[in-house]
């Protein structure tokens, strides 16, 4: 939230010129009927998505010259809200000149970007960006008409973010890759989420079939999962530095090398120490110990004895180590 | 022409109470609660106003009428003053209200059920209105309170107040009741109803914006939203914004008198009824809940084919401002809730368009939207995928 967002206005006034114009005069509004479709020399596909119910439906014709796959003519009818009609009418005219193949590369993203007065500007407003979907949703079904084979099997991907058009395994590989723990981070990585923002969670304007809060927790579940497997097996194979060890390794790691080294010398004088916690300083590990017996209140705890536990646990467990007593 | 169609939304100031609230600005403008003359001189219109007010709902001279920001802050305080004094140090934990009220109070439930209070949710029949019964087969040992508004702020349709008053009073229960889109349209009379909260909103009958009032039944608790000084009783905190209070008065007195509300329910419902005959005269169009029980100045169309954000879209190229529940014409994409309580056509969700009249509308602007709504049907309806090519629509039959 920022000053900018106290004030809501309306969301008209965030509409490009195009979409405007396109709204009040859609060029490629219309039917085209077998005559039209045969006189034009092609074969005719009529494909319909979305519903009324849902607030937006768009049907797509197309003249398809069967010799050269290429789309001839192009026109539409649309029940939706201005975006929705302008969005038909601008992915209409994309597709004329195109081969089928072609067309099916065409997505919302294409679609509001010639929406667009300035190539900078978003042509409407981030919630908006839902209604330019159903364009490229009706290609994928005219296409998949022309060409007597199912609509999925254009989707190679499954597409979590609609608006942005973002993939389930960009959105997962970008979690791993840049240790991510928002979702805030995810829309600042890849978009996914900054439109129409249903693909975040359950209780949006639409129902999706995964959100971005499960695929985060899903997703860190099993890199802490691999984290922990990683850890096991190299513990096993006797090559786990201390960086890649879980909490309970380190503290088990230094104990040993504590219980050998250094706490007989303290039990000795009638003392002892403890472990209470590690925080990663990166690229410290800060060690908070605490003196028991003896020790607790001797001078040399945070002199000469300090020192020496700390060289004894750099040299042999990591050399980040520093030792903090409380 | 310009043609405002959104009154429920909000309505223009009457000039007359205008002018009454300009001398408290730069003339009259001591602090009310100040000793000297300067406060003091507030008093008597202050007074004039609340007068006013407790005329326009029929208060007893014992109940309390706190002047508030508006009625979300009062349905707010009425709600979460019940949770307080009930359900925190009491023993009760149970609220019952429907699915079609105003979000100052399904949002307040929503918030009060993640701290563990039972709402319940009252649906509407295919009217748009639930009955008494249905409040008193909710009822509950542990319900704290009942919040049903008076007039829905969609359809206009007006609920069975006495009725429910009637049952909450006899199982003990207090009756709130959110008379937003009632007062100036209907009778609106606390204690024929057995009403023990009333909220309302100046800005809906030719007020201020900025302003509203709750009324409190004598003898119920109410904990105050906004602690601070003893304004209002002690009841609302904050210095009382005079200039709004004496227009909220004055725009009360004069919506609630006889010859208004005579005025609204003659005059304004001829014309609303004329724009709404002219709008059915056009194939595939129906008035959603009905023609029954109504506000006088509303009616909620649905427009099959024509989705609500576009319809607003060609009207407002026209000068004429209205409004729809429909998803598109908001940030929250949601079909409206009170279209979606219907529930029997959920194709008609996105469809309805609401047109709301005032004691200003003239009939040169009702004849003006009629011609342009025609026309933005004709125009969308053609675009329409869902409707021109439906055989028994054929756009010819417009």
């Amino acid at each position: 939230m920022a000053k900018g967002d106290l004030i809501s206005g309306s969301i008209w006034d965030e509409y490009s010129n195009q979409v405007i114009r396109r709204m009040d005069e859609p060029t490629h509004q219309g039917e085209i009927t077998e005559e039209m479709a045969t006189k034009a020399g092609g074969k005719l596909i009529v494909a319909d998505f979305g519903a009324e119910s849902c607030g937006d439906a768009v049907r797509l014709y197309w003249v398809v010259d069967e010799k050269t796959d290429k789309i001839v003519d192009s026109k539409f009818k649309s029940f939706g809200c201005g975006t929705a009609i302008a969005s038909s009418d601008v992915m209409a005219e994309l597709c004329i000149g195109k081969t089928v193949d072609e067309a099916i590369k065409i997505t919302n993203i294409d679609v509001e970007h010639a929406l667009r007065d300035h190539p900078d500007v978003p042509a409407v407003p981030p919630q908006k960006m839902h209604c330019s979907v159903m364009a490229y949703d009706v290609i994928k079904k005219a296409a998949a008409q022309y060409k007597g084979v199912d609509m999925e099997s254009f989707e190679t991907e499954q597409i979590v973010c609609e608006c942005a058009r973002v993939s389930l395994s960009t959105i997962q590989e970008v979690i791993r890759l840049n240790d991510l723990t928002t979702v805030e981070q995810i829309t600042d990585y890849t978009k996914a989420g900054a439109f129409c923002k249903s693909c975040i969670k359950p209780g949006g304007h639409e129902e999706k079939d995964i959100y971005l809060v499960d695929i985060l927790a899903n997703t860190r579940a099993e890199m802490e999962h691999d984290k922990l497997k990683n850890a096991a097996d190299a513990s096993e194979a006797g090559n786990l530095t201390f960086d890649k060890m879980t909490m309970v390794q380190r503290i088990k790691a230094l104990d040993e090398v504590l219980d050998a080294d250094v706490r007989p010398m303290l039990i000795m004088d009638g003392g002892n120490m403890e472990i209470i916690d590690i925080k990663e300083n990166i690229p410290h590990y800060d060690v908070y110990i605490r003196y028991l017996g003896a020790c607790n209140g001797c001078a040399s705890g945070s002199t000469g004895t300090l020192y020496a536990m700390e060289s004894i646990l750099k040299q042999k467990v990591d050399e980040n180590i520093r030792i903090l007593p409380i | 022409m310009e043609v405002y169609l959104d009154n429920n939304a909000t309505t223009m100031v009457d000039p007359e109470v205008f002018k009454a609230m300009e001398p408290f600005f730069c003339t009259i403008y001591g602090n009310p609660n100040s000793l000297h003359k300067f406060g003091a001189g507030t008093h008597p219109k202050m007074v004039e106003a609340l007068n006013y007010l407790y005329e326009g709902i029929n208060a007893a001279d014992e109940d309390d009428i706190i002047i508030t920001a508006n009625a979300t802050e009062s349905n707010n305080t009425v709600i979460k003053g019940v949770w307080v004094d009930k359900i925190l140090n009491g023993n009760k934990n149970h609220i019952i209200t429907s699915e079609v009220e105003h979000p100052s109070i399904t949002a307040v439930c929503k918030f009060l059920e993640t701290q563990g209070v039972s709402v319940t949710y009252l649906t509407v029949n295919e009217e748009g209105i639930l009955d008494a019964q249905q409040v008193k087969d909710a009822i509950r040992e542990d319900t704290a309170l009942v919040s049903i508004m008076w007039a829905n702020n969609e359809t206009g349709k007006i609920f069975p107040i006495a009725e429910i008053g009637a049952v909450c009073k006899e199982a003990g229960i207090p009756f709130h009741t959110d008379a937003t889109q009632a007062i100036g349209k209907v009778p609106v009379n606390v204690q024929a109803c057995n009403v023990t909260y009333l909220s309302f909103s100046a800005h809906k009958f030719h007020g201020p914006k900025g302003v509203g009032g709750l009324y409190v039944q004598k003898g119920y608790e109410l904990t105050p939203l906004l602690h601070g000084g003893e304004q209002m009783g002690g009841h609302r905190a904050g210095t009382v914004d005079v200039a709004s209070m004496v227009g909220m008065g004055l725009a009360m007195h004069l919506a609630t008198k006889p010859e208004a509300l005579e005025f609204e329910n003659t005059e304004v419902k001829r014309l609303r009824d004329k724009l709404e005959d002219a709008i059915l005269e056009l194939p595939e169009t129906v008035v959603i809940g009905g023609k029954d029980n109504r506000t006088p100045n509303t009616t909620l169309i649905s427009i099959r084919g024509v989705e609500g954000e576009s319809m607003l879209w060609d009207m407002n190229q026209k000068t004429i401002g209205a409004s729809t529940g429909s998803a598109c014409a908001s940030e929250d994409l949601e079909a409206n809730p009170v279209m979606n309580a219907f529930g029997s056509d959920s194709e008609l969700a996105h469809t309805g368009v609401r047109f709301s009249l005032s004691r200003f509308t003239t009939e040169e602007q009702i004849d003006y939207a009629i011609e342009v709504i025609k026309n933005a049907v004709k125009r969308l309806r053609t675009i329409s995928s869902s409707y021109a090519y439906t055989p028994k629509h054929h756009v010819s039959e417009l």
